[in-house]
């Protein structure tokens, strides 16, 4: 009998998982079903699944009015570089945090976190102005330097965690074997945390990659990521759901990959903490 | 040479003082054993020696030389620690070679002696295996072998065996003490283990809430141990305390007596009472008797020992190995 309940049990559990996993990824597969159809049949009602009509139209007037790879280089560069940027300054960061703690380390980091609290537009007027100011509107550079600094409390958060469960007797006996405190972070500490640091790599390029306040209000064209280029085709009137949804396939399908690829360490850094 | 000196040497966590003023002397080549109960301070002691933690005020000097401001890296000291603490992603080999590496000495070299403490610990089949897969009393031979490769002015040693069970804990014990003997360096060796501090020490070092109660060869203090604390830490079992009418006698505020001297009888004697519990070991059988009037005393009777629980017994002290202790609970002589 108890056998049977579990059996049940189990069954009803997995239903509602599978149930809640393909509502999450809904969206998605209707994006990716829509860029395949007429924009007519994109907004046919009732709408059809599968039976429409395939086509690749979408995708080729998608290519034809704006330049793709150029937009797909701006997102690989400014998540790449704002994450490696981040990562070489909370590395120490986080070192310092977990191994030499102060009194208020704990105050820092839930103050480090606060600032995520804080809604970003209203910020957006100074920043813009300073970055109209120091001509980094439109800039690559500019958007790495905004990007890492939104993004660092989570990194250093991550990081300190990971950090945390280094066995600090490990550093202390590299200390007495001689390291200097930089042989000690390069031989011992980023190797042991390697898992962590590529964990942590990979949330914040997914981050980076899907930013869209930033990269929307500070960009024009040269430097726009994709996100940029999915919202120029949005507009207030007319017919564009099925070139929308052919920009936004073509957006997020090198993030889609990567992190299919990466999901066990993406798991690892999305739950991080909440395991000892 | 490692010849190591403390002078007033304090150390103080907010405003708790877990040592307080302190000296010692320790001589260059010696085996010395911080031992005390937990939380005594006697780790702490040996980190202010390493330089892993900063003293509070007071000097250290290793070889003549003040080391209380260096790095721990510059002490000249290696250390061994209770978790082993090797590092777990490289090779047995390299964990070894790693403080030759850090002092940037040629390969060949790094080689030579990597191999040369490897043939000593036993642990040639295992250089290219990850400390992950080595059983802990060969990580324990690991964590000693990245100890000795640099050959250090000493050794420190922080409760290394006490994650081993306890048959290997006596083959490491006897180990360390034959490292001893062929490198003749200084050790200092922390545990809150009486048994290991007798079997090892040249000198121990009692401690208690960060003060030294006494300091001795194991049988000095054995024999004249200084206060009531060090005669009930010291030796196992540990010592009968008497007090009252019975400690007056011998104008004492309190009488030790070890279970080893206790003489036991059918009748006569001066002492009775009843037989408690009897743990036969064999080799040995410590009896537990309850005396009208006074705490449980514990008699040790070698080999195997006739009585039985509830049989009526009488003790009699050996009054040449009687210890006796003042209010204070410090001893008489």
């Amino acid at each position: 009998m108890a056998r049977r309940a579990t059996g049940t049990r189990k069954l009803v559990v997995t239903a509602l998982a599978w149930a809640v996993g393909l509502a999450i990824f809904f969206p998605i597969l209707w994006t990716i079903l829509t860029s395949f159809k007429t924009e007519a049949e994109a907004i046919a009602s009732p709408p059809s699944l599968f039976a429409f009509r395939w086509t690749l139209e979408n995708y080729v007037e998608v290519n034809s009015r704006s330049d793709y790879f150029l937009h797909f280089m701006n997102s690989v560069v400014i998540s790449l570089g704002s994450t490696l940027l981040g990562l070489l300054i909370a590395i120490p960061a986080a070192w310092s945090m977990a191994f030499v703690p102060a009194k208020r380390t704990k105050d820092i980091l839930m103050w480090m976190l606060s600032t995520k609290m804080l809604p970003p537009v209203g910020v957006l007027v100074p920043i813009y102005l300073m970055f109209r100011d120091f001509g980094l509107l439109d800039t690559r550079i500019g958007l790495i330097v905004v990007l890492t600094l939104i993004n660092l409390p989570i990194i250093v958060w991550m990081l300190f965690t990971y950090f945390k469960e280094i066995p600090g007797e490990i550093l202390e006996a590299a200390r007495m074997d001689g390291a200097s405190l930089w042989d000690e972070v390069v031989y011992v500490l980023t190797p042991m945390a390697v898992p962590g640091i590529a964990s942590t790599l990979l949330l914040n390029i997914i981050l980076a990659w899907n930013e869209a306040f930033w990269t929307l209000n500070l960009t024009a064209a040269k430097a726009a990521p994709l996100t940029a280029f999915i919202a120029s085709y949005s507009s207030p009137e007319g017919l564009f759901y099925a070139k929308l949804s052919a920009a936004s396939t073509l957006a997020i399908a090198p993030i889609l990959i990567l992190g299919w690829f990466s999901q066990k360490q993406l798991v690892r850094g999305l739950t991080f903490g909440a395991v000892k | 040479m490692g010849r190591i000196t403390l002078s007033k040497v304090t150390k103080t966590f907010g405003d708790v003082e877990v040592i307080p003023p302190l000296d010692l002397e320790i001589e260059d080549g010696e085996f010395v054993v911080f031992v005390g109960p937990s939380g005594c301070g006697k780790s702490t002691l040996l980190r202010l020696i390493a330089g892993l933690e900063d003293v509070s005020s007071g000097e250290i000097e290793i070889d003549g030389r003040p080391a209380t401001d260096l790095p721990p890296a510059r002490r000249g000291l290696a250390m061994v620690f209770q978790s082993y603490a090797l590092y777990p992603h490289m090779s047995v080999r390299k964990n070894i070679a790693f403080p030759l590496k850090m002092a940037k000495m040629d390969a060949a070299e790094q080689e030579r002696r990597v191999l040369a403490a490897a043939k000593t610990l036993n642990l040639t089949d295992y250089l290219d295996r990850r400390p992950g897969q080595l059983s802990g009393g060969q990580r324990q031979r690991v964590a000693i072998g990245r100890a000795i490769v640099r050959e250090p002015e000493a050794f420190l040693f922080d409760e290394p065996l006490s994650n081993l069970d306890a048959a290997l804990r006596v083959n490491m014990r006897l180990e360390i003490s034959e490292l001893h003997q062929s490198l003749k360096t200084t050790m200092i060796y922390v545990t809150h283990d009486q048994v290991e501090a007798m079997t090892m020490a040249d000198k121990i070092v009692v401690l208690r809430a960060g003060h030294i109660e006494q300091v001795g060869s194991p049988l000095e203090l054995y024999r004249s141990p200084a206060n009531l604390f060090v005669a009930g830490f010291i030796g196992s079992p540990k010592m009968n305390f008497i007090t009252g009418e019975e400690a007056a006698k011998h104008g004492a505020r309190t009488i030790g007596i070890r279970p080893e001297h206790l003489a036991i009888a059918q009748d006569g004697g001066s002492w009775r009472g009843r037989v408690g519990v009897a743990e036969h070991l064999g080799s040995d059988t410590f009896l537990h008797v309850n005396v009208d009037g006074q705490d449980p005393l514990t008699v040790r009777v070698p080999g195997e020992a006739g009585y039985r629980h509830g049989d009526t017994v009488s003790l009699t002290p050996n009054l040449e190995h009687l210890h006796r202790f003042d209010e204070t609970g410090l001893a008489l002589r």
